[in-house]
């Protein structure tokens, strides 16, 4: 039952990762504007690298 | 000649207005004016004609150019100073609030702003809050280099009075997702944790890692017991020193308990406590209370009149024109005020014809003309050409702030209409106390040894989770509701406002009337179709409100396009133009040297007609009673008791007592704060009165009452005073709203049942001391959980029912 000990070590280290990056994740803003992102992870900017080849 | 055949692309590439007569073509694209066209090629150079197929025709019209020296202030280093959220020697950074933006092609323009200006280092767009952030470089570009170039693009950002007074920063709502994020974490894992438990494996709990589990679920429990439910604590500490018991005290004392007591099981061995349901409870109260904080921070609603007023305004000072904040504004200034300007503070009309619009006031929405001399209280909207005013009171000491800082706006009026939450707690909170003790002292008299466990059983099984749940979702959701259906809430606990409310006041003008849609009819020698066609076209060239409605109200009758010379607009007069060889003249009867007649109905407007000098008719324009009045009317005499205010005179009651019941007062020449004094007197008699009223001519009455409604064809509009701005289209829906609002109540009611049923199923454990921490375990999230459900299900299936959208 010894293994328990470590289990729960890690077990708790890894919850306690996920709640600092979710602190993190506070605090850079990212629960501000859920809306935004989704519109914008879909703009693309082909068309100004295909211009600027021409030129 | 004359003619010009429909063509096939017949809107605007740019902005997707239907095309005028005279079509901009460029790049073999067609544009309705030259600003759209100018912007086109603005994108076009810069490789950014993406924006054009991001959405269908994104693009605002620029019709109505912005002044090239509207923006001037924005060089000034004070008004800089307080605009810029940040400035070093090199960068600058700005927040605007944009109104305009609409789509994904907006946001995608904004955040390339940079390809246009080489001074722009980044920009963020916050589409829910329609901000854009801007980072650059001031010595590049200026602050008002960068203004212009937005509104040039047709996003014109709103620089007001408020933004001078800087911003609150949203402190608050990070700091309850820590405490979530924190009550999350220790909810989770001490679940976990506690499964041996439940499964109730003997030979696990005598062993040392029973022990051990327990410190754990304490040292996890500890950071949620004393961060993130502290607000509870300071709640319920706050409310019993002024002598109100609150539903956040049983919570706290509920909390309370279950921590000490856990923690003394644990310490002596005992048990493993109760920290699971500690930590479950904790989280499912503050995912309540961030549901609520979102619900609210989507509605921006505090505004008040300081979010209208200009920043800057024209002042000539010998014959030189420059930018003077409105602060600064003194009297015996000469202002320049120019179209679609907001006159800052009251002053007199020296120079120029000023058609006012106060929309923002009154909630008219067709401009005033005004002569010269006369005073114009700040508020108005100056139509058409500039003008120049004399300052006659600062805009501190002006009517429209006075009005504002009356005492009315200032004390906040306490409402007679409790919330059901804050009635319930109470006695449930006597209720629980009193059964708490009893099962304490009668295990006090059997057996002792329980009478602790008894007592703290009972306070933990009962903390009112579920009901603290049930109004924050109900409320919240039918918010959101309604907001579908544009009928904006200012708070969530308005809905409970709205159920009880018994008697409806409604104002005339503007609220049960409608001058967007009025009445018209023409009087005269019938016009030939031709002669039709030439009205509607010359009226078509017009943005005066009379002239757009008779060219809405004349019927299509082919595609053909006239040519129109010598058009020319008198302001506050009439229109003249030539159509094949016709002179055509549109105006006032002054305008057209015809006698008056006089006795032409107060409330109409007429507009004469002549071709070549011979008035052939006129249009007459009534104001006409919003679509769906006398059912809605009828609707809800049933079960409220109606009253109808007027400022104006009595001409109408006849017409208006064929809408209204015998019943329902109607009282005329009411002046502003007649109809407040009204509205007291009847909360003073003990009813619970709603004002439907429209702009600050009501506000007073509005502020007075339990419930204030401000109707509004744009909800952009000021409507200071008012819990509930109403968009004008959902008038008829008015009584799906009222019993929306009752269907919520009786939600909320329904899920306080609910929880009763569980409380009271624990309670039968709890007094008889026999509590497990797996009953609580389990009972605690099963009742969280199906009220949050059944309060969201319940709301939008009453909403659907009673038809919102």
């Amino acid at each position: 039952m010894k293994i328990m000990f470590l289990l729960i070590g890690c077990s708790l280290v890894m919850a306690l990762g996920f709640l600092i990056a979710f602190i993190w994740s506070v605090k850079n803003g990212q629960m501000e504007d859920d809306y935004t992102p989704s519109v914008r992870i879909l703009f693309e900017d082909k068309p100004v690298k295909e211009d600027t080849e021409e030129k | 000649m004359g003619k010009e055949t429909q063509l096939i692309v017949s809107t605007c590439f740019h902005c997707g207005d239907s095309l005028p007569n005279s079509v901009i073509s460029f790049d073999d694209k067609n544009f309705c004016c030259v600003g759209c066209k100018g912007v086109y090629e603005l994108l076009s150079q810069n490789n950014l004609c993406d924006y054009y197929e991001l959405a269908d025709k994104p693009g605002l019209s620029l019709k109505n150019p912005v002044s090239k020296v509207k923006f001037n202030f924005l060089d000034d280093d004070q008004i800089q100073r307080q605009l810029l959220q940040y400035r070093d020697d090199k960068i600058s950074r700005i927040t605007f609030h944009m109104p305009t933006m609409h789509c994904s092609s907006c946001i995608w323009l904004l955040e390339n702003l940079y390809k246009l200006d080489k001074g722009v280092k980044n920009s963020r767009v916050d589409f829910l809050r329609k901000q854009l952030s801007i980072t650059f470089d001031h010595n590049h570009s200026s602050l008002r280099q960068i203004v212009e170039l937005l509104s040039g693009l047709g996003y014109e950002p709103s620089l007001n009075l408020n933004d001078l007074e800087g911003k609150k920063k949203q402190q608050n709502s990070n700091r309850l997702l820590y405490q979530l994020g924190v009550a999350g974490f220790g909810f989770g894992n001490i679940m976990l944790i506690s499964f041996p438990e439940y499964f109730g494996l003997d030979s696990f709990s005598s062993s040392y890692l029973s022990k051990l589990f327990g410190f754990l679920n304490m040292g996890l429990a500890l950071p949620v017991f004393l961060y993130s439910a502290q607000d509870y604590f300071i709640s319920a500490y706050r409310s019993l020193r002024k002598g109100v018991v609150n539903i956040d005290f049983p919570l706290a004392l509920g909390i309370l308990v279950m921590f000490t007591r856990s923690s003394y099981e644990v310490i002596t061995h005992s048990g493993i406590g109760f920290f699971d349901t500690l930590a479950g409870l904790v989280f499912f109260l503050l995912l309540g209370k961030w549901v609520q904080q979102r619900t609210i921070d989507t509605l921006s609603f505090e505004r008040d009149y300081k979010s209208y007023f200009p920043v800057a305004v024209s002042v000539l000072q010998n014959t030189k024109e420059t930018t003077v904040p409105v602060t600064q504004l003194k009297i015996g200034d000469r202002i320049i005020i120019r179209n679609n300007e907001i006159i800052p503070a009251d002053s007199i009309l020296l120079k120029g014809s000023a058609q006012i619009d106060f929309s923002f006031v009154t909630g008219e929405n067709d401009p005033i003309e005004k002569v010269l001399g006369e005073v114009i209280y700040a508020g108005g909207r100056q139509v058409g050409s500039s003008i120049e005013l004399e300052v006659c009171k600062t805009v501190s000491q002006s009517y429209l702030t006075q009005l504002w800082n009356s005492e009315h706006f200032a004390k906040d009026q306490q409402s007679s209409i409790q919330s059901f939450q804050s009635i319930v707690s109470r006695y449930f909170t006597f209720a629980l106390l009193i059964i708490a003790f009893a099962s304490a002292a009668f295990w006090f008299w059997f057996d002792p040894s329980r009478s602790l466990n008894a007592f703290t059983a009972v306070l933990i099984i009962a903390c009112p989770c579920a009901l603290a749940l049930s109004s924050p979702f109900a409320l919240g959701n039918s918010l959101r509701m309604l907001g579908r259906s544009k009928f904006y809430l200012k708070s969530p606990d308005i809905v409970e406002k709205m159920a009880k409310v018994d008697h409806l006041v409604f104002d005339k003008t503007g609220t049960i009337t409608q001058a967007a849609e009025s009445g018209i009819h023409y009087f005269g020698d019938p016009l030939s179709g031709l002669q039709r066609n030439w009205v509607k076209a010359v009226c078509g060239n017009s943005v005066h409100p009379l002239s757009k409605k008779i060219a809405g109200f004349l019927p299509e009758t082919d595609s053909i396009k006239y040519l129109i010379e010598n058009y020319q607009e008198h302001a506050g007069k009439g229109i003249s133009a030539t159509i094949n060889h016709v002179a055509i003249q549109i105006g006032s009867a002054t305008y057209l040297q015809i006698q008056q007649d006089k006795n032409a109905d107060v409330l109409a407007t007429r507009v004469y007609v002549a071709f070549d000098g011979n008035c052939a008719g006129y249009f007459e324009i009534t104001q006409a009673y919003r679509e769906g009045l006398s059912a809605l009317v009828g609707n809800l005499s049933n079960t409220y008791q109606l009253s109808l205010l007027s400022g104006d005179n009595d001409s109408e009651r006849e017409r208006l007592l064929q809408v209204f019941p015998k019943n329902a007062q109607m009282l005329f020449n009411m002046s502003p704060s007649e109809k407040m004094l009204y509205i007291h007197q009847l909360r003073e008699s003990g009813a619970k009165v709603a004002m439907l009223g429209d702009g600050l001519n009501d506000a007073g009455a509005l502020k007075v009452a339990d419930l204030g409604i401000s109707i509004t064809e744009n909800t952009a509009h000021f409507s200071p005073g008012s819990d509930v701005i109403m968009d004008a289209t959902g008038f008829e829906k008015l009584g799906n709203y009222f019993k929306y609002a009752k269907s919520t109540l009786g939600v909320i009611h329904a899920s306080f049942v609910i929880s009763l049923l569980y409380n009271i199923f624990g309670l039968s454990f709890a007094v008889q001391g026999l509590l497990s921490p797996i009953i609580a375990a389990i009972l605690m999230p099963i009742s969280s959980i199906s009220v949050i459900l059944f309060t969201t299900v319940s709301t939008y299936l009453f909403a659907k029912k009673n038809r919102l959208f």
